[in-house]
């Protein structure tokens, strides 16, 4: 198969189509022609291997401070230099990998996981249910995130849970608002009225239509939430609130490079360049994914 | 031939819809009495309160609208019913064909599943049976290649084709009534004729009532027994299609006819229409809805409510002036 197809409508004619489309065959296929999807899914998922590199091996070990090699170059033993307590930047950046996405996958799950039920039972229920839903929302949404985030470390202590904390609830009416505006675009569709005029309840409408309709979104949606998780993580970090030393931190990094910004300029650029890796995979994939999801935008017919 | 206990019966059906503009009633004092195996066309404008009324008999107003009278399935109240007990209802033995079969199917599912769908919920079918049953039912409605074709999605059939496959999934349960609003308005003319000689086929194989909403009025002469015209939510007049054909007595009914396109009229002869606006449902006048375009509209026509008046056997129209405007009576029994 040569690699693109010529992107011409076939002309809608009665007849089957000469090849039955196989959907997983077709979906495969469509997956690894997608410029974007495979660029962000490389980007996304050095990141992933990277953390999981980290759990079996890092070049130098992560916490070991070795004050007499502080800030050298980078060399063949130390790849990217050493930072101003003598650690490796490889290895911090491998354990940073790891906080970054901890962080943005429970802080996201905890957003979907309230977010998407609550938008669908609102879309689904409207009236006075939805209004509570949303202007709960609202409020959690009006509240600043990072005045909560100190909040809870006040009251918590600053740390990991804290800040996962602090980011996923900050999460849920985001995703909250996007379900419940899409859904409710979905239910003015007359499919829906279709599947409600064959006797569907509104429990599996929701399930079997609406979901499987705005799935595409909340995906890209959530690598995006998952890419500011990430750089929401890092500013916690940046401001002490987040993950706590010795546990490396690409943010952490970032605080620690700031004093020796003249210094030695590449201690900042390192950590920056790794979020800034990880939030464009993790953008790109999104974009792919949309794309891909929806049957609509294949092709084929 | 029919068996004349009535299958569903409304009486004296009033929705009130909350609009923009305030509260609306959609559809004024509608009855009507359809026997198993009849078929009943509803015929008027855009806003006329077909669609409502097809709507309400499904039980599928929005939760804001208001609805009085009463609808009898089978001699069951269907006004007021629980909607977990409507959802039984609702494709098992009521269905509906909708207008527009490029929205009316899910873009995400196969049209195997949506045609199986309802078998699974009502009939309790296994995920194979329903498969194999729905292939049947693609076939029947003349869709090429059904078995192939059955795990194909939406996007990848032409318009008459999703309209089979819409019209697959109504009749999926085999329900005693099917109401069809508009199911050929948006396709174009060649295809329409094949669409609706499908229905009627099913019609009659299947022992179905039928209510066929339209606003063309050759699709409805051609396709039903039995017609009602309905203009500002009431219906002005009421018959068999053949007798009605033979002499429309009211003159939204004559207007209607007289503005529809014909072959073989001389060149240059421009289509009559009829004079005005439908009015807002939100202030409907508290005499006669067509009084304002009407030519023999006089001013108790602005005052009174006309009552249905019988005519013919078993043809009714809403007209204080039937004296006049059934001199002027028109129409021609279609060829």
């Amino acid at each position: 198969m040569s690699g693109i197809e010529p992107a011409i409508a076939m002309p809608p004619s009665g007849a089957a189509p000469s090849q039955p489309r196989q959907a997983s065959k077709g979906f495969w296929q469509r997956l690894l022609r997608h410029r974007s999807f495979m660029a962000g899914g490389v980007l996304t998922l050095s990141v992933i291997s990277a953390a999981l590199l980290s759990m079996v091996w890092t070049p130098w070990p992560a916490y070991e401070i070795d004050m007499a090699r502080k800030l050298i170059s980078p060399s063949a033993s130390h790849w990217l230099g050493t930072d101003m307590l003598g650690r490796d930047i490889v290895s911090l950046l491998l354990v940073g990998a790891r906080s970054s996405i901890v962080v943005g996958v429970i802080a996201v799950g905890i957003g979907i996981c309230f977010g998407v039920p609550l938008g669908l039972v609102a879309a689904a229920r409207r009236g006075w249910v939805e209004e509570v839903i949303m202007r709960l929302g609202d409020f959690t949404f009006a509240f600043p995130a990072l005045l909560s985030a100190i909040m809870l470390a006040a009251v918590a202590g600053p740390g990991m849970v804290t800040s996962i904390t602090a980011i996923g609830i900050f999460q849920i009416p985001i995703f909250m608002r996007i379900t419940r505006g899409s859904a409710n675009s979905i239910w003015a569709r007359e499919f829906v009225l279709a599947a409600r005029a064959s006797g569907k309840g509104k429990f599996r409408i929701t399930i079997e239509h609406v979901l499987p309709n705005i799935l595409s979104i909340l995906i890209v949606q959530a690598t995006i939430q998952f890419a500011l998780a990430i750089l929401a993580e890092a500013a916690l970090s940046y401001l002490g609130l987040g993950t706590q030393p010795p546990q490396p931190s690409w943010g952490r990094m970032l605080n620690d490079a700031q004093s020796l910004l003249f210094q030695s300029p590449s201690l900042a650029v390192y950590p920056g360049l790794a979020i800034a890796i990880a939030v464009l995979g993790l953008n790109l994939l999104g974009d792919g994914l949309r794309d891909l999801f929806d049957p609509r935008l294949s092709r084929e017919r | 031939m029919t068996d004349r206990t009535p299958l569903i019966e409304v009486d004296n059906l009033w929705v009130r819809l909350n609009t923009s503009r305030g509260p609306a009633d959609a559809v004024r004092g509608v009855s009507l009495s359809l026997a198993r195996g009849e078929t009943l066309g509803l015929v008027g404008e855009s806003g006329c309160g077909k669609s409502v009324t097809a709507l309400a008999l499904m039980g599928l107003l929005p939760e804001s609208a208001v609805v009085s009278g009463s609808v009898r399935l089978d001699g069951q109240e269907l006004v007021g019913l629980a909607e977990s007990d409507y959802c039984e209802l609702r494709g098992n033995r009521v269905s509906m064909i909708f207008q527009e079969p490029m929205t009316a199917l899910n873009p995400m599912h196969t049209v195997g599943r949506q045609v199986a769908e309802p078998l699974r919920r009502h009939k309790g079918l296994s995920t194979e049976q329903a498969r194999n049953e729905a292939i049947a039912l693609l076939d029947r409605v003349g869709l090429p290649d059904a078995a192939k074709r059955v795990d194909a999605y939406p996007h990848q059939f032409s318009g008459g084709q999703r309209q089979r496959i819409t019209i697959a999934m109504a009749l999926a349960c085999e329900p005693h009534l099917l109401i069809a609003d508009e199911p050929t308005t948006a396709l174009d003319g060649t295809i329409q004729g094949q669409i609706l000689d499908l229905i009627a086929d099913l019609v009659a194989e299947r022992g179905m009532s039928m209510i066929l909403i339209s606003h063309d009025l050759g699709v409805i002469a051609e396709n039903v027994q039995r017609m009602m015209v309905m203009y500002g939510g009431t219906v002005v007049e009421n018959g068999a299609t053949d007798a009605l054909f033979a002499g429309l007595g009211h003159p939204y009914s004559q207007g209607l006819f007289r503005a529809r396109p014909r072959l073989g009229a001389p060149k240059g002869t421009r289509l009559q229409t009829i004079a005005g606006i439908v009015p807002e449902l939100a202030d409907l006048p508290s005499g006669c809805a067509f009084a304002d375009r009407c030519d023999i509209a006089e001013e108790r026509c602005r005052t009174t409510f006309p009552a249905p008046v019988t005519v013919d056997a078993g043809h009714t129209v809403r007209c204080l002036r039937t004296d006049v405007s059934m001199t002027n009576r028109i129409g021609a029994v279609p060829a």
